[in-house]
């Protein structure tokens, strides 16, 4: 969709009438990331844009084969950096689907907490960073403020802010500390005054509104045939959620609307997000009401750890943990693709086995590689100052494209 | 009518044994109504569904799975390659994960090349997101998709020999890759 010109503007002198090939990126403040993209400009209108991706590529799913599944986890990690539970939980649910292990109710309930606030903080990073590309420079500093506390509830849990690894095949890595409820819920209970206080910074902002809407549109058709998923889709009519039309680790059992917008354009996404927002603490509030003790690891000796006192005073759990832990253990044969609702879309994990300790082939299907490739179809036509609103609606993180 | 299927998808434990069970998917029951010539061989384990289909006939298979009524996979989710090592045979699998957004049953269909021949149609004409998976599987296994309208590298650099993901292909590379 290309933006019309008023009449005393129009072009009534060509002298060039040439088009130049510019580079945008790979080191660039806008492009979220080491991107390049490959402009074909008239004067200020992109003709084509070309993503060149790779720049991050550090061979991850290589690196799988080589690992025993428990240490594949680490590497999950570093793809979307800014969501690294959900590609744990992405990582560790395939496995488990291999090897058939029922996941305790305490654990299951931790994991959707522990996903939302991370979908939270993956958003805020996305607003804060979007916003500041438009202009807006405020708002990065409220998002990242919020996201502080965020990052410091998931680092009680498991040790890391951008690489916690919580997540193990068959649960957790270990309970919540103490006082992890008391300021989950502090967290919570002040989070949706904040939501609005940042409605107010951009979403009555005439400036943001004539920079977003209209841009980088995109019908449901074609965002379908483009396999655009996430907020992308959303933004564009689809209501498609994988929590709800797939659900798993129990989000069939939690009370949350699926925020759809109809524009498709940048202001769409906007807007899905901001809602997604507000509908990720709906869900978080529940589970952290929903929390019972119980066990957070499957009866399942030969995967799971023991515990640390029971490994130091029982013979058998000392041979578990050193055969899991030295050898690894056997997954059965066969291959499972499963697909998860990241913050930026469907993360999808493929995961075949041999039989052996060690997986024959990992591949993560990652969203963000699928948003970027629509890109070219969303910016032709467009400004350069709108290629940069349109990426920042994307919500591009590089680990996930590149791995 | 398949969310049946997709109950094994839903989290918790799904049998691990791939079943020759007296039902096979009615996903299935409708590829081989349509033309038995395209079902191989079929795997039904984990809660999925896998179909082996023949390489010339994966371009008609994923047209009709994408259109015909009660299938409708209107969205590819993945393209992804296998190498199953050097001295198997057939050695590379390309697998195709299909999703339906109005019915929301996943297939998955998987295509098998030997070493010596690994081209394959290319499906950018069906769904228009096959491009970049498509460009990857080449890039990391070698895998040639006729048809495609710009196969060349997509994380690896430009004039970098070899594919990275294949079993015979060190961890650490040949040598260091020096940028002059």
């Amino acid at each position: 969709m290309s933006t019309t010109l008023p009449p005393q503007f129009e072009i009534v002198d060509r002298p060039l009438d040439t088009q130049m090939t510019i580079s945008m990126g790979p080191q660039h403040p806008s492009t979220h990331g080491v991107l390049r993209l490959e402009l074909v400009l008239d004067g200020e209108m992109i003709v084509k844009a070309t993503p060149d991706i790779g720049y991050l590529h550090t061979g991850m799913e290589k690196l799988f084969e080589y690992k025993k599944y428990q240490q594949g986890i680490v590497i999950t990690d570093r793809m979307d950096y800014l969501n690294p539970l959900g590609n744990n939980l992405a990582y560790v649910m395939a496995a488990e689907k291999l090897l058939g292990l029922e996941i305790p109710e305490r654990a299951q309930v931790i994991r959707v907490l522990m996903c939302e606030l991370q979908r939270i903080a993956s958003h805020l990073v996305w607003l804060g960073t979007h916003a500041l590309d438009i202009g807006a420079m405020t708002v990065f500093f409220y998002c990242f403020r919020e996201r502080e506390k965020i990052l410091n509830l998931i680092e009680a849990a498991s040790g890391g802010r951008l690489t916690p690894s919580y997540f193990r095949i068959g649960g957790l890595m270990m309970d919540l500390p103490a006082g992890f409820e008391r300021r989950t819920k502090q967290f919570l209970d002040s989070f949706p005054e904040a939501v609005d206080e940042w409605h107010t910074l951009l979403t009555g902002n005439k400036i943001f509104q004539r920079r977003t809407q209209g841009v980088g549109y995109i019908s449901a058709e074609d965002a379908i045939d483009w396999g655009l998923s996430g907020p992308c889709l959303r933004g564009s009519g689809v209501n498609l959620d994988i929590r709800r039309s797939n659900p798993y680790t129990g989000y069939e059992s939690y009370d949350f609307e699926v925020p759809v917008e109809q524009d498709g354009d940048v202001w769409a996404r906007y807007m899905v997000r901001m809602r997604e927002m507000k509908e990720s603490h709906k869900i978080a509030v529940q589970a952290l009401a929903r929390l019972k003790p119980g066990p957070i690891k499957a009866d399942a000796p030969k995967v799971v750890l023991p515990e640390r006192e029971a490994m130091k005073r029982h013979m058998d759990a000392l041979i578990h943990h050193f055969l899991i832990v030295a050898e690894g253990f056997n997954v059965p044969e066969g291959e499972v693709y499963h697909a998860i609702e990241a913050s930026k879309g469907e993360l999808g994990v493929y995961m075949k086995s041999n039989g052996g300790p060690k997986p024959a082939r990992v591949h993560f299907r990652g969203p963000s590689f699928v948003n970027l490739s629509a890109l070219p179809h969303m910016a032709e036509g467009e400004m350069i100052a709108d290629i940069v609103a349109i990426i920042g609606s994307l919500d591009i993180v590089l680990g996930e494209i590149d791995r | 009518m398949s969310k049946e299927i997709e109950q094994g998808n839903a989290g918790a434990a799904a049998e691990g044994t791939p079943s020759n069970s007296v039902t096979p998917s009615p996903l299935v029951t409708a590829l081989q109504h349509a033309n038995p010539e395209w079902v191989g061989e079929v795997r039904e384990a984990f809660g999925e569904v896998t179909v082996i289909v023949p390489r010339e006939r994966i371009v008609e298979i994923c047209s009709f799975l994408k259109t015909a009524p009660g299938l409708e996979f209107n969205f590819l989710s993945d393209i992804c390659g296998a190498d199953r090592g050097p001295e198997e045979e057939p050695r590379f699998e390309v697998n195709y994960h299909l999703f339906s957004t109005k019915h929301y049953h996943r297939l998955r269909l998987k295509v098998v090349l030997t070493d010596d021949d690994t081209h394959v149609p290319s499906v950018t004409g069906v769904w228009r997101t096959a491009n970049w998976h498509e460009r990857e599987t080449y890039d990391l296994f070698g895998v040639v998709f006729d048809g495609h309208p710009d196969l060349r590298r997509i994380l690896l650099p430009d004039d970098w020999e070899g594919h990275a993901l294949r079993k015979d292909f060190p961890l650490r590379g040949y040598e260091p890759y020096s940028l002059t």
